[in-house]
């Protein structure tokens, strides 16, 4: 059997092709903003003769890899796309290498990007991620509906009205759902809406010495409330909707309000919507306690300490996240396609305020956003819609679990409360902040 | 087989048998079908059956993306790759299993066996700290070795229970000492087992193929197979499900093909030892 | 038979398969249990040193830990059953003389050639979506409200799902098996004035015993791990309501970072896969004898 030499030549055919010139591999989610930045890579690959390797995964699998291959010290990536939570985190182990190149480079104006995000990269003052996008979350609603419903959206609503307003919307014979909110279950989904919105009710996570507040009245009146309104005005088969399944909800005309990243704003008016040109934008809402429900985040490039390729990593993340990276995707795209969110300068721009009308309530939003001071309450923790410590991730996928199980009516809300204030106890008992 | 079956009977079963048939092919067809529409018409509802817009922008999207060619290509080399390694240790140790076989023999076959029972998720920083330190990640062969030593228990099991039917006798008059050996496999035994022996490769090229742990987890990139491929597909911002559809239909279409074309080999050995 | 010779000849055939297996096997058995009593953090370093049983008492007292359990046996058992009768009737009804026999055939082994995540992401969007799959439009068309599969029987759609992956293979291992009844024995049976129903009880079922057997050992061994159609369709939940061990293992030790705690959990599921195993080659074993 002559199999031998044939495995050989193909694996030498598979080894030669990946060993040429200078090449980067870029972890990134598939994000609309991000498969764009794809699209217009082979501009960067010409200017600078860097090859680009692109590994676009879906963002659980993207999170599960990156994580695995930087506390491994794998070294399979040059270029990680990680968020606000992981950002500083990582940065403290040391795992990343500090975009010093950057903020020196004065065209790259590490100034112009926005305050709140780019503290919420920076550790010490070192900057250790650069900003593709970012976002707060407000509330888009159809003001067609509304005025069928014969309410005014205020610009800064309160729940109580929110509820108000979804209920009187709903009319569930024409399939039009007053309310549209996240329910699929883990940290980054329906737990980054309800903790946001848990900071509005007054609710937080934990209390100074580090325990659980799930027993507490504030987060039985958020949880309640969010149920009621998905209850009441809320789509079918709520528990499995994340981000993407509320957007395709809204664009369909199925959703009377939908609160949710302000991303979605130029999604909710572009071409592949059926009401473009029927959505109006508020602020979260509030109760009343001086927090509203609204986050921040940001989709950021970052370089692993693994690396072998430091410095064509920092040119390609200058490339993709500098203010000429903008003007290329509004000349090929229109302005209202930029990745938002990043840039003083861009808010500043008349052609963007005129090709977006979301861009004063995004702007608004991200600057309410306190990620240092983000409840009523007092915290010992940092972070608007996640608490800033390594283990949140496992204990809010946990929880956001058993909320899921909540709104699918597979458990009261009361059970929930209870089991997530147990997980969550057991967790920090075991992570070694409950003494 | 000419059995008399009255021509009633024969529509009635036909008709049974089709209906069925369809139903459960019917996730692939429809599949098929939204790959060709546009993404509104994919979700629209009342739904349409045949597209009403046929298009193929869907493919161009997905290919703009995603290299298709690439990571076919990884798919190939690491299914096809890692059944033929699998055969090549797998056939010597199916021979002596059926042909010298010890009391002991079917303990080590169930031994094998069990081997495939360690859940992946389990064993995966090991493995990823072991392919770390070997520089396997990433890399076609590294994931071929895996893949490999994933289906060497079953591509041994195949071949036994198929090897066991052929009498002994045929075999027993060329056996002398080691060189007349390996000829007696290659040139009475793997002729004799042909079809048991394509029809373990079908199997287990069809298995490394839809594997989907490793596949995804070991690499980034340059020896993404198809499952990688689709990972980026799942759930992205916008409509998406005929994108998705076009997506899910490249990444079976291979596979697919080469089990309608082989259908008859593949079923040929595919018995396990569960026909005497 | 064979002589010393060949029997040792045969030995060193065997030994490439078996040590390379073994090695697989050991390697990161070993560092699993290693890891499984160490405090083990992926993304907390300062997390290091021997951990003695807290890994174990963690993983054990995860309050999902007995619900994964009983989801793991039923999924498997599910699976198993669906697969066994169904494939048993697609078998004897693809065995009868019917038009079209070849295109049938190749309709009905489709499912197999497709890979997990493209089956679950098929179902869960094209088929089982409460909004725009197609049993949501079929439901409506009768006038039903469209079911919320993945909240409303998370357990059952994952089962559906696998099921219609393995029911193609579990067919046509059954379907040799029941070609290879030779036309004698059914004349004969036939002759003897046996009906169908005495026919399929004493002639077909009892010449199809080993190949079920053997359709249930090697799907459980496939169907032990499932993973990938849990993490697309439902990521284990609502609540815990389709976490099996598998998915609590990745859960504990992927999701949540915990290397200690994960590999705990890989151990307690090697154990489990182990009893299993034994208990099936108990029964199986018997059957193989030839």
């Amino acid at each position: 059997m002559k199999l031998t030499p044939f495995i050989v030549g193909a694996l030498t055919i598979a080894l030669a092709s990946s060993a040429s010139a200078e090449t980067l591999t870029i972890a990134t989610v598939n994000n609309g903003d991000m498969v764009r930045m794809q699209a217009l890579s082979p501009a960067f690959t010409k200017a600078t003769g860097i090859d680009l390797n692109w590994v676009v995964l879906e963002e659980n699998t993207l999170r599960q890899n990156v994580t695995t291959d930087i506390a491994t010290n794998g070294g399979q990536y040059d270029v990680m796309t990680i968020g606000t939570y992981e950002a500083p985190i990582w940065a403290k182990q040391d795992w990343l290498v500090p975009l010093d190149g950057l903020s020196a480079d004065a065209a790259y104006d590490v100034n112009d990007i926005l305050p709140a995000i780019r503290g919420g990269l920076s550790v010490d003052g070192k900057l250790y991620a650069a900003p593709f996008y970012g976002e707060s979350s407000m509330v888009m609603y159809r003001k067609d509906l509304m005025e069928k419903a014969g309410l005014t959206m205020p610009d800064a609503p309160t729940w109580e009205f929110i509820g108000k307003a979804a209920r009187a919307m709903t009319d569930r014979a024409n399939d039009i759902n007053g309310i549209c909110l996240r329910g699929k279950a883990g940290w980054g989904e329906n737990m980054a809406f309800l903790t946001a919105m848990s900071n509005s009710f007054g609710a937080r996570w934990f209390d100074e010495s580090w325990k659980p507040q799930f027993d507490q009245p504030e987060w039985k009146a958020t949880l309640d409330t969010y149920l009621g309104l998905m209850t009441d005005a809320g789509p079918a088969g709520a528990s499995s909707n994340g981000f993407n399944e509320n957007l395709t909800l809204f664009q369909q005309g199925k959703c009377g309000m939908w609160i949710d990243a302000t991303v979605a704003a130029s999604f909710v008016i572009g071409k592949d919507s059926t009401v473009a040109d029927k959505v109006g934008f508020a602020l979260a809402p509030d109760n009343g306690l001086g927090k509203r429900g609204n986050w921040l985040w940001a989709w950021s490039l970052a370089i692993p300490k693994s690396s072998q390729h430091a410095e064509a990593a920092e040119k390609f993340i200058n490339w993709a996240t500098n203010k000429d990276y903008l003007a290329t995707v509004a000349s090929s795209e229109g302005w209202a396609n930029v990745p938002p969110g990043t840039r003083t300068s861009l808010y500043a721009n008349a052609d963007y305020q005129a090709a977006a009308p979301f861009a004063k309530m995004t702007l608004d939003s991200i600057n309410a956003a306190d990620p240092t001071h983000p409840t009523v309450k007092p915290v010992p923790y940092v972070g608007v819609q996640f608490v800033a410590i390594p283990e949140f991730a496992g204990i809010a996928t946990n929880v956001g679990q058993l909320f899921s199980a909540a709104l699918a009516g597979q458990m009261s809300a009361d059970d929930a409360l209870k089991q997530a204030q147990d997980s969550t106890t057991r967790d920090m008992t075991r992570a070694g902040y409950i003494k | 087989m000419a059995r008399n079956v009255s021509t009633q009977a024969k529509v009635g079963f036909t008709i049974g048998a089709w209906v069925i048939a369809l139903l459960l092919f019917s996730p692939i067809l429809w599949t098929i079908l939204t790959a060709f529409k546009t993404e509104g018409e994919a979700i629209a509802n009342p739904p349409t059956f045949l597209p009403q817009h046929f298009t193929l922008e869907n493919f161009g999207a997905v290919q703009d993306r995603s290299d298709y060619i690439k990571h076919v290509t990884n798919s190939i080399l690491v299914s096809v790759g890692s059944t033929l390694l699998g055969l090549i240790i797998g056939i010597p140790a199916a021979w002596s299993m059926a042909f010298a076989p010890t009391k002991r023999t079917k303990d080590i076959l169930m031994w094998m066996l069990s081997t495939k029972m360690m859940p992946a998720v389990g064993v995966l920083i090991p493995i990823y700290l072991i392919f770390r330190d070997l520089r396997l990640l990433d890399t076609v062969h590294g994931l071929t070795i895996i893949m490999t030593l994933i289906n060497l228990p079953i591509i041994i099991w195949m071949l036994y229970t198929y090897f066991k039917e052929i009498p002994v006798d045929i075999l027993e008059a060329a056996r002398m000492d080691g060189a007349e050996l390996w000829n007696e496999i290659v040139h009475v035994l793997v002729p004799m087992a042909v079809p048991g022996i394509a029809s373990t490769l079908l199997l287990n090229v069809i298995l490394a193929w839809n594997e989907s742990f490793w596949t995804i987890t070991l690499t980034s990139g340059r020896a993404g197979t198809l499952t990688a491929f689709i990972s980026s597909f799942s759930s992205p911002q916008g409509l998406f499900l005929a994108k998705l559809s076009a997506a899910s239909l490249l990444a079976i279409a291979p596979i697919l093909l080469l089990g309608w074309f082989s259908q008859k080999q593949l079923v040929r050995g595919l018995t396990f030892g569960a026909v005497k | 038979m064979a002589t010393a010779q060949t029997r040792t000849l045969a030995r060193t055939m065997m030994l490439p398969a078996v040590v390379l297996l073994f090695i697989w096997m050991i390697v990161p058995l070993v560092m699993t249990l290693w890891f499984s009593f160490q405090n083990y953090s992926l993304i907390n370093p300062m997390m290091t040193g021997f951990a003695g049983w807290a890994n174990y008492i963690y993983v054990i007292g995860d309050p999902s830990f007995t619900q994964s359990l009983v989801n793991t046996l039923i999924l498997v058992l599910g699976v198993l059953i669906i697969t066994v009768v169904g494939g048993t009737f697609l078998a004897l009804l693809l065995d009868q003389p019917v038009w079209g026999q070849g295109i049938l055939r190749i309709l009905v082994i489709s499912p197999f050639f497709v890979m997990p995540p493209v089956a679950a992401l098929i179902w869960k969007n094209g088929f089982m979506h409460a909004d725009y799959g197609l049993l949501a439009h079929l439901w409506r068309f009768f006038g039903a409200k469209p079911i919320d599969w993945f909240a409303q029987y998370p357990l059952f759609s994952v089962i559906i799902i696998v099921a219609w992956q393995w029911l193609p293979f579990a067919a046509l291992i059954l379907l040799t098996a029941l070609q290879s009844l030779s036309e004698e024995q059914r004349e004969a049976a036939e002759m003897d004035g046996a009906n169908a129903i005495n026919r399929f009880w004493y002639i077909i079922m009892p010449h199809m015993a080993r190949a079920v057997t053997i359709v249930i050992l090697i799907q459980t061994i496939f169907l032990l791990g499932i993973f990938a159609e849990i993490r697309v369709t439902t990521g284990g939940g609502p609540g815990y309501a389709s976490t099996n061990i598998a998915f609590l293992v990745f859960r504990t030790g992927i999701l949540s970072n915990d290397i200690g705690a994960g590999s705990a959990g890989g151990v307690v599921a090697v154990i489990i896969a182990n009893i299993v195993a034994i208990f099936l080659m108990r029964a199986v074993g018997k059957n193989l004898d030839a």
